[in-house]
């Protein structure tokens, strides 16, 4: 029977119930149509429904994402493939990219962060990079709601064992509290790998009669429709979703990535892509139409992990640790060799044709034959309607009524959910495999050396969810400048980023909205600090009953030391050093944390992004440190000034006598305000002439705060806050909450 | 010295323990994988760090079974030096070479962060670079390191000083604060009778480079290419 004979009689099969519950609109049902000729048959149905998919397609945020810049000379790779790639010189190359895991991880924290975590890993070495590094960025509900607990312990469990299973450092993160997160958790997982520059494997399937090989796990009836899942809202009866989770195994990927890059070092893949979100359907689909190729694909030759798998199933399944590979002929039999050596499945499975289409063959049966054009560019794109939000006014300083104690505001601040110490989290994950972690969590930028090098790769995640909520376009243009900032404070050339775009649902226009003023505010502030966007993830509907996050938009920032030798940390080193802001003090409050911990209110606009300031104040910065001025250096952000020092007396187990200060401004505004552009640093008194200069050359504001030594943080007035206070503080509030469940 | 690095699938730490071994004794280690029978003349045998068939069964279980441990066991009972990081400690004492076992950690979570061991001996190949009773910093990275063995056997180890580290404060106390995992007695490392096998759960590998915010782990590579040149 012809496949548009079997696609005829299975017409009737398809209902517009079906066809609702592969999540297609009807419109785009007579879209599927109009470019298949005919009806499809169920397996196709499956295939449209997952190619089209918000996930797949981003057909919401395509026309937006056009306006992000992604070009610069360090640029070698950017989006488009699996991962992107920037130039580190010396022929070396760093290939990295940030994914979403957020409906999966809701369901099933522990295999959803984990499946997340083995993904990202994926795209990053299907690049033929070695993942040097993984981060992640974490956003949970309130700390008294019912679930955060349970998601917490298991997300940092399942990120932990599948990094440390694979060796991989995962050396920071960031991790918000936030009611509005309650029934939607963001789950941000980012690895950054080391590749030659001139070994960069891409997945354009070229040629035609070359053989198409899958290696890996074998296949299961896990994960089915999760594209579909991650492309649709939340409700209660999600959990029952369970199924569409996958399962992962960080032993068998473990496995996969020694065998790529072994494989890799020889000239036998002519392209690579890895089966994530839909599967063996994706990643033949784009494999197949990067290259300009058609593919033929005989299901009875995918290793299959049960009995009497359907093709619809194995088309759609998304069991992971899997990999599709376009092969040089002739190279079969290496190829298979290495995969054997690692105990892994390896099937040639079909072939690419001159056809231009997808044929898919299961038991001599015809079950896919479509258009590759159809599938990879005929999916519709929405230019979906938007309303922008209207700015929400400056709140002056003097209406936040200032705290009874500066120093007991900040030993408040400092032991809440928002900024107590994440080591609880971090100590779960290995930070030092590799041997090459030269900066661990807990500062401003993690930096790994480049292995044999004295070369070191700075890592940042960040976004400040309370900004954005306020003001999409200022938060998002924070978003990019402060992780500039963190990579400029450990004195690293910040390169470039990867984005993943949290958002609600884009069929409501406010959050159209949101998600296109973020757009404009992250162009904005990539483009005045040459900061390219080169790989990313779209992750929309992160909704629960009509409720939708705080626009979050995740940047992963990375930057190049040329010499880890020139490395700033926030740790304060000795006694008698100058400590120093560097920077325009507005007394913002707007937004704070100050103001949402301390005076209980959330209001107003997130504090102003001057980009002009940012990019001065930064290379002065990145300057003091390269011509080694400074002793310690620290970007200001969360909680604000006192709070940066704080953190830097901690690390550095040191105090600091505080000047006292007047002026204009309130003096709670001056310690607790979030105004951007702003460094903490720290000096001997020898470099202090050196450091005035150079600030007043670059026009940047300095006031000299205080200086290090004793045990304690002194402000005038104010009765001194130990160290060891404040350590308890810092340190007590995670472990407690996880251990009172 | 000669040494080789033993790698098993799921192996992980397999280059950390190289490039610690060769910054000591100036040349490159042999790696041999788990699948080969044979092992180089060595003058020491690495078990390095990891997850040796996924930990799956039980941590260190299945990769004491591969063909290359068969050879291993030989060369260790003949007198070859042995020493075992982490993972290669777990294996071990599943291959008998070493009494004991590693059951999960108290906290039932993975933990990686430094911590401060005392030396017990220095009269050990492995750490004859090290004083008595000196406190050290290594690593720790792991999630099953609650050593544990029965009362004799606690018994004979103490007895014979056959205890390598002990987890203490950084005064050198052995308390149970400083016992990150739950582990007997604050056991972090032990010799077998000869002194010539040794498992430890910390990893000196990790700590054997100054831009690694410490250098503690390098005298125990130096040790032994002091004793085994």
């Amino acid at each position: 029977m012809s496949i548009a004979a079997r696609a005829a009689r299975a017409a009737d099969s398809i209902t517009p119930e079906l066809v609702a519950e592969h999540g297609l609109s009807p419109e785009e049902y007579e879209l599927l149509v109009g470019s298949l000729g005919r009806e499809p048959s169920l397996t196709e149905l499956g295939i449209f429904s997952v190619m089209w998919s918000e996930h797949c397609s981003y057909k919401s945020s395509k026309v937006w994402l056009k306006k992000l810049p992604t070009e610069g000379p360090q640029v070698i790779q950017g989006p488009g493939e699996n991962a992107g790639v920037v130039d580190i010189g010396d022929g070396q190359a760093t290939a990295f990219k940030m994914e979403s895991h957020n409906h999966p991880s809701f369901i099933e924290p522990y295999q959803g962060a984990a499946t997340g975590v083995g993904g990202i890993m994926r795209d990053v070495f299907t690049m033929g990079a070695r993942p040097i590094a993984n981060m992640n960025a974490l956003r949970f509900g309130a700390p008294d709601h019912a679930k955060t607990r349970h998601l917490l312990a298991g997300v940092v469990s399942g990120i932990g064992d599948y990094g440390n299973c694979m060796g991989v450092p995962t050396v920071g993160g960031e991790t918000n509290f936030d009611p509005r997160y309650n029934d939607n958790i963001l789950v941000n997982a980012m690895t950054v790998g080391l590749v030659d520059a001139n070994r960069i494997f891409k997945s354009a399937a070229k040629g035609v009669g070359h053989p198409v090989v899958y290696v890996g796990s074998k296949t299961g009836r896990d994960g089915i429709h999760g594209a579909t899942m991650a492309s649709a809202e939340f409700d209660e009866a999600s959990e029952e979703k369970r199924p569409t989770v996958q399962v992962g195994d960080p032993f068998t990927e473990k496995l996969l990535l020694e065998a790529c890059l072994e494989l890799m070092a020889e000239d036998a893949i002519v392209g690579i892509q890895d089966m994530g979100a839909a599967g063996l359907t994706s990643s033949s689909v784009e494999m197949a139409d990067k290259g300009g190729v058609g593919i033929e694909l005989e299901l009875d030759r995918v290793p299959t992990r049960e009995e009497g798998m359907t093709a619809y199933e194995m088309m759609l399944s998304e069991s992971q640790e899997r990999m599709l590979m376009v092969l040089q002929p002739g190279s079969e039999k290496a190829a298979e060799r290495v995969f054997r050596k690692w105990e892994l499945d390896f099937s040639i499975i079909g072939y690419t044709t001159d056809t231009g289409h997808l044929v898919v063959r299961h038991r001599g049966i015809v079950e896919a034959d479509i258009p590759l054009a159809a599938l990879a560019h005929a999916a519709p794109v929405y230019e979906r309607p938007y309303t922008k939000r209207e700015p929400q006014p400056i709140v002056a300083p003097e209406d936040v009524p200032a705290p009874n104690s500066l120093l007991g505001a900040l030993e408040y601040l400092m032991g809440s959910p928002h900024l107590c110490s994440r080591s609880w989290i971090w100590e779960q994950y290995d930070h030092m495999v590799m041997a090459d972690t030269v900066q661990r969590p807990g500062g401003d930028a993690a930096v790994v050396r480049v292995h044999g090098t004295q070369k070191g790769i700075a890592i940042s995640c960040d976004v400040t969810p309370r900004y954005c909520a306020a003001d999409p376009y200022e938060g998002a243009k924070q978003a990019v400048a402060e992780c500039w900032r963190n990579l400029t404070a450990v004195g690293a050339d910040p390169l470039a980023i990867t984005d993943c775009m949290n958002f609600g649902n884009p069929e409501r226009p406010e959050i159209m909205g949101e998600f296109a003023s973020a757009v404009e505010g992250m162009a904005e502030a990539c483009t005045a600090l040459a900061f390219p966007v080169v790989s990313g993830n779209v992750s929309l509907y992160n909704e629960t009953n009509g409720i939708a996050i705080p626009p979050t938009p995740a940047i992963g920032g990375v930057g190049l030391l040329p010499d880890i030798a020139a490395m700033a940390t926030i740790a304060l080193k000795r006694e008698g050093d100058l400590l120093m802001l560097l920077g325009a003090e507005a007394g913002h409050l707007g937004q704070s944390l100050f103001m949402e911990v301390v005076s209980g209110e959330t209001r107003g606009a997130p504090p102003p992004v001057d980009l002009d300031a940012e990019r001065r104040t930064g290379d002065l910065v990145r300057g003091l440190i390269r011509s080694l001025c400074l002793s310690a250096a620290h970007d200001v952000s969360d909680g604000g000034l006192l709070v940066a020092i704080a953190e830097m007396a901690l690390a550095g187990r040191l105090g600091v006598a505080l000047d006292s200060v007047s002026g204009p401004l309130p003096a709670h505004a001056l310690w607790f305000g979030e105004d951007q552009a702003r460094y903490v640093v720290a000096a001997s008194p020898d470099k202090a002439d050196a450091i005035h200069k150079a600030a007043a050359v670059a026009k940047v504001p300095l006031r000299l705060l205080g200086k290090v030594g004793g045990d304690a943080i002194v402000l005038a007035g104010e009765a001194p806050l130990s160290l060891a206070t404040l350590k308890a503080a810092h340190e007590h509030w995670l472990p407690r909450f996880m251990a009172h469940g | 010295m000669k040494a080789s690095v033993i790698v098993f699938p799921g192996s992980n730490c397999d280059r950390d323990a190289a490039v610690a071994l060769e910054a000591a004794t100036g040349q490159p280690p042999a790696m041999v994988w788990h699948g080969d029978s044979a092992i180089p003349a060595s003058d020491l045998i690495v078990l390095p760090g990891g997850f040796s068939y996924g930990d799956y069964l039980r941590s260190g279980a299945m990769a004491a079974h591969s063909p290359v441990m068969r050879e291993v066991v030989a060369r260790a009972r003949a007198g070859t030096p042995v020493l075992g990081i982490c993972n290669g400690f777990q294996v071990l004492t599943e291959a008998g070479l070493l009494p004991g076992v590693l059951m999960r950690n108290a906290t039932l979570k993975f933990i990686c962060r430094d911590v401060t061991l005392r030396v017990e001996r220095s009269d050990s190949i492995f750490t004859r670079r090290y004083t008595a009773g000196e406190v050290v910093c290594f690593a720790i990275a792991h999630k099953d390191g609650s050593y544990f063995a029965d009362a004799a056997t606690l018994g004979r180890l103490e007895g014979e000083g056959l205890v390598a580290f002990r987890y203490c404060d950084a005064q050198g106390s052995v308390t149970p604060e400083a016992n990150p995992n739950g582990s007997a007695h604050n056991i972090a490392g032990i010799y077998n009778e000869t002194g010539r096998v040794l498992g430890l759960m910390p990893h000196p590998e990790r700590l054997a480079d100054p831009a690694l915010s410490g250098t503690d782990g390098a005298k125990m590579f130096l040790s032994l290419v002091e004793a085994l040149h």
